[in-house]
Order: structure tokens, then sequence, then C-alpha cells
């Protein structure tokens, strides 16, 4: 059993390039001036060489990753969600997902949880622009184990990927020795036939606490983390349904275009369930503390209990 | 130039103007004017100055070139079938179902295209990341990237040049294809790029103007990027939109327009007359 540690994603990502960076000289990381916070400073300190500051130009540096990728490089360009996948979506779109080059695209402080600096910067869009591409991978790995081994197995696929990162720190809960990552295969943390909650990225530490306030409650909930949004595991999804007959998705995105979606589109062919999406009701975010926030907008494990019990008919 | 040499370039060009037009006509769409206006700088690219070869078109020391202005492929697909990387009649398909040839470049179907492009000022960014990626595996490669002087509109031009500057990237070599024209009227009425010149000096760019249609300027310009170091070149090239087809040249209505069969035959027949003047001299 690995040790429990509490870091934001972030971090985890800019240990792990430099951890790919000892071994594989092709990976270069760029930023757009946000090193510091997307933790690609860590990379930047260690390999100076291969560190490209493209400054507050992110079209730019999608454009700078693609043209490295054609010369054999695998370039991680990062920067917030926000800019990453929002302002250079066209970049990303047909400068990366069209010529199908092996860029790697990092949108960090991506969710509600970028906290004070307000709606601007919340980004609950990213999935929903990024899962559009065709040939674009998505991952929004939930604490550190997982993001460590989402980042390698990143470097490793050749092809586009988006990979989501957290601003804030999450206690991990994947350091079991047999905890396996594989892109396009999601992983129950926990069995039940009551309900089924599937949850993503930061949302699956409160959906683990909902389901443990569940249990004492007398409710069998089963608990499935979906780290790829696409290519998504449609096995898992469809035999949940069939075996648990109510599906609650919950994301840290609006709840258009995000995983309830993508899980909705696939039990609508396959299996048709009623579905509850719990995630940013269409609407802005604001300012506030990253936690005070994801507890008033329904991200937390108080309401994903509500929601749950409301959809089993149970007060 | 030797005398033998130019001419043999100005046939390339020639060719290249009528494989392009050809396209177009084919496929009834696709964009002539600015596929015309820069033959020269593909036949002096494709012809004398890059180091590339047809039959291994993936070869990673080769010299790169990124059409930013991707509409105009007409013309760069012109030169590459001239160039041996596919039969000249497969221009024929431009834009038709299954074709190698879509309607803006694209890396994995089109061979020897080095970068999918078409949306506009994202090609240069690409361009920079090669010249990039050349200075990080310390190779001697060079890069080329044609750009409309409309498509400077786009604020991403700027920032890769900025980028290009600040990254030394002598390896690059940008060229404006400056034929004063964009799809709504002259650049100058539309969006108002200019001074060209002395926005890229600002932007920390070798400068050079030229006339983009005379061979022994375009050798020189050039010949002269090579040897500049520590920056980025940039050859302005000034050249007449829809050039060697009478009724396209200065007509902004040749942007991005077919012409019907009596225009293809007076187009084929002007360029076959210019072709065989060439060949006679």
């Amino acid at each position: 059993m690995a040790e429990m540690v509490k870091k934001a994603t972030r971090e985890s990502y800019g240990l792990t390039l430099v951890e790919l960076g000892e071994t594989n000289p092709d990976i270069v990381v760029l930023d757009a001036d946000l090193s510091e916070a997307t933790k690609t400073k860590f990379f930047k300190e260690k390999f100076p060489e291969r560190f490209i500051d493209c400054g507050i130009a992110e079209s730019n540096m999608i454009g700078v990753a693609a043209g490295l990728a054609t010369c054999g490089k695998i370039p991680f360009a990062t920067s917030f969600a926000m800019f990453a996948a929002g302002r250079a979506f066209e970049q990303v779109r047909n400068s990366v997902g069209y010529p199908h080059l092996n860029v790697k695209i990092v949108g960090s402080h991506a969710g509600i949880s970028v906290g004070e600096d307000g709606a601007t910067h919340q980004c609950l869009e990213d999935i929903a622009l990024m899962r559009s591409i065709p040939g674009m991978v998505v991952l929004n790995p939930s604490d550190h184990y997982e993001m460590c081994a989402a980042v390698k197995a990143a470097a490793a696929y050749k092809g586009p990927v988006y990979l989501r990162l957290g601003r804030l720190a999450v206690e991990s809960f994947n350091n079991s020795d047999d905890y396996h990552f594989e892109i396009g295969k999601g992983i129950t943390l926990r069995d039940g036939k009551d309900v089924t909650i599937i949850a993503t990225g930061l949302m699956v530490s409160r959906a683990l606490e909902a389901v443990k306030e569940l249990e004492k409650e007398g409710i069998d909930a089963r608990l499935i983390n979906i780290h790829t949004i696409k290519p998504i595991d449609r096995n898992i999804i469809v035999k949940a349904a069939k075996e648990t007959g109510k599906i609650i998705t919950v994301e840290e995105h609006n709840v258009i275009g995000g995983l309830g979606d993508a899980v909705c589109s696939v039990l609508c062919e396959e299996c048709p369930v009623p579905v509850v999406k719990i995630g940013i009701n269409d609407e802005f975010g604001h300012s506030g503390p990253a936690a005070a926030l994801l507890d008033d907008y329904g991200l937390c494990a108080p309401h994903i209990v509500e929601v749950t019990k409301k959809a089993l008919g149970k007060k | 130039m030797k005398k033998s040499e130019k001419k043999a370039l100005q046939i390339a060009a020639c060719k290249i103007r009528i494989g392009a037009v050809t396209a177009v006509y084919s496929a009834k769409s696709g964009h002539p004017g600015g596929a015309l206006s820069a033959a020269e700088i593909f036949a002096y690219l494709y012809f004398k100055e890059m180091k590339i070869d047809p039959n291994n078109p993936k070869d990673e020391s080769r010299d790169r070139f990124v059409l930013s202005k991707g509409h105009t492929c007409p013309g760069l697909y012109a030169a590459l079938a001239l160039k041996g990387y596919f039969p000249f009649e497969e221009l024929k398909t431009f834009r038709h179902i299954g074709s190698r040839l879509q309607g803006h470049p694209d890396m994995t179907k089109t061979p020897g295209v080095d970068m999918s492009t078409g949306s506009l000022g994202q090609g240069v960014s690409a361009a920079c990341g090669m010249a990039l990626a050349g200075k990080l595996d310390k190779k001697l490669y060079r890069v080329y990237s044609l750009l409309g002087d409309g498509e400077i509109d786009e604020g991403q031009v700027w920032e890769a040049a900025m980028f290009a500057a600040h990254h030394k990237l002598d390896n690059l070599c940008l060229i404006i294809d400056n034929n004063g024209l964009q799809i709504d009227g002259p650049v100058e009425e539309v969006a108002g790029p200019g001074p060209i010149d002395e926005k890229f000096k600002a932007f920390g760019f070798d400068v050079q103007k030229i006339d983009g249609h005379d061979f022994d300027a375009i050798e020189s310009a050039f010949c002269h990027a090579k040897t500049v170091k520590g920056k980025p070149s940039v050859i302005i090239a000034k050249t007449v939109k829809g050039k060697g087809v009478s009724y396209m040249e200065n007509q902004v209505g040749w942007h991005g327009k077919a012409p019907n069969d009596e225009q293809y035959k007076i187009a084929m027949d002007e360029l076959h007359k210019s072709l065989t003047e060439l060949e006679a001299e």
C-alpha cells in the first residue's frame, strides 16, 4: 500500500514530468507564463533547455507544440484550462486534433475550485470542448497516484490527449498495490447494488465520502471513477445500469457536455435507466474560497447523498 | 543566377500556374488568386532552395515548408506534383471526394505537406515549433513559411513573430505574399496591416522587401536570409494577385472563385502561350 498523500493533481503532474524527463529526451514542456501555478516549474528547474515559456500567448503555444510534435517531440502544452482548452480551442482543433499530432494539452485550475479568481478563470466547459474533437483522449484524474499514472500513460500514448488538472489539494485514495491505470478503463472503487454514482476528477473523493454516508443510512451504492471521459468505458457504465438501475453522475463541470452527458449518451443507446446529473447547472461561477464554492454549488458529499436518496425515493 | 537556371525556374513557375488553375477549375472551387501570385516563390523553394527528396518526404533532416496561407494550396500541390511527390494528373482530383488533395493542406493525406493548415495564422506557429525542434536537436534544416498579407491581420501571427525573435530562430524564414488584396478588398482598406516591414523590424526580424516575381531578387533574398544569425528572417514579396492570367490580375473577385469553361480556356491559352515562349527562347 502506497502512503496516503494530500496533493493537488497539478503538483503530481509537475513531479511526474520531471520523472519522465529523466528517461525520455523527447519530452518538452511548454507553458504560458503560469509555470509557478501549473507546477511545470519543477521541469523548468531540472531541464531548462527543454522548457519553453511562450509568454501569455496560448494560441501560439499550441501551434508551436504542434510543430514540435511533427519533429518527434512529445510536447506537454500547459496553461489554465480556460486558456489551453478555451481560448486556444480552435488551435487545438485545427493544428493538433485535425493532423492527430502527438501533443498533450494540459488544462490546470479546471472547474469552480479555482476559487477567488472567479468566473473568468473557472473553466466549466473544457471537457465538452475537448471531447468534441475527433481522436482526442480526455483524462481527468482524481488524486495524486492517478495523476502520476495518467501523465505517464499520456506520454506513452501516441496522439493528442487533453489532461485536466485541479488546483485544490486532495487526499489520495488510489493507494492500493493493485491500483492499475489504463486509458479508457473506469475503476469500480466500491461495489454496490442499490444505485451507482459515477464521478470524475476532484469529485471522486467527495463521492467516496458520500458513499460512506449512504452506507450508514443503509444504502448500498456503487462508486465508479471515470478518469477517462473519452474514450469512455461503456462496459462498466452499462453493467452498472443493468445491475443497479439508477445512475448519479458527479462532475466539476457544466452538466452540458461533460461526464453526465457522456454517460447518458452511452445509456440511451444501450441500457436506458434514470440518470441524475450533479454538476454546474449551466451557469457561470463566482468568487469565493474554493471549498466553500464547491459546497455552494452542491459539489459536496451532503448534496450527493441528498440527490441519491431522492433518486431512490427516500427522504 | 545563370540564364538557363532562371529559365528553368520560370518554366516551373508557369507550370505551377497551369497546375493551380487546372486544379481549381476541376474542383469548380478554390483559391486561384493567391496561388498565382506565389508561383515564383513556390518554384524557387521547391526547385532551388529547399533540401528535400520526394522519394523520402519524411526525412528528418529535410527542410520544412508550412503554407500558413493554406487556401492557396493549389499552388503548393502543383509544385509538389511537379517535383514528383505525386502525379501531375492528380491535381484534377483537387477537392473531390476521396482525394488526397483536400481543400486546405492535410499532412496526413498529401505526400510532401509538412503541416495541416488553413485556419489563418496557425501555420506560422507550427513553423516556429519546427524551427525550435531543429535548434533543440542541433539539426541544420531550415523552415520556411508562406503567409498572406491579409493573413497577418490575425493576432497569432504576431504572437508567433514575438516567439521567433525571442528564441532567435535564425533557421526560420517567413515569406509574406504581399499581393495587396484580401477577400473584402485591398488589405490597406480592410484592416490596414501596414507598414508590414516596419512591424516585422520592430518584432526583431531581418526584413527584406523584394519583387516576388523576379527570380534574381528572390535568390538574393533567400541567400541573404541564410546568412542572418540570431534572428528570424522575413521576405516581403511584392506580388500581383492572379499573376499570369490577364483577367485575374489584381482582381479581388478572383481570390476564391473557379473559372468557368470559357474562362478556363482563356487562362490555359495564356499560360501555355507563356510556356511555349519560355521554352522557345
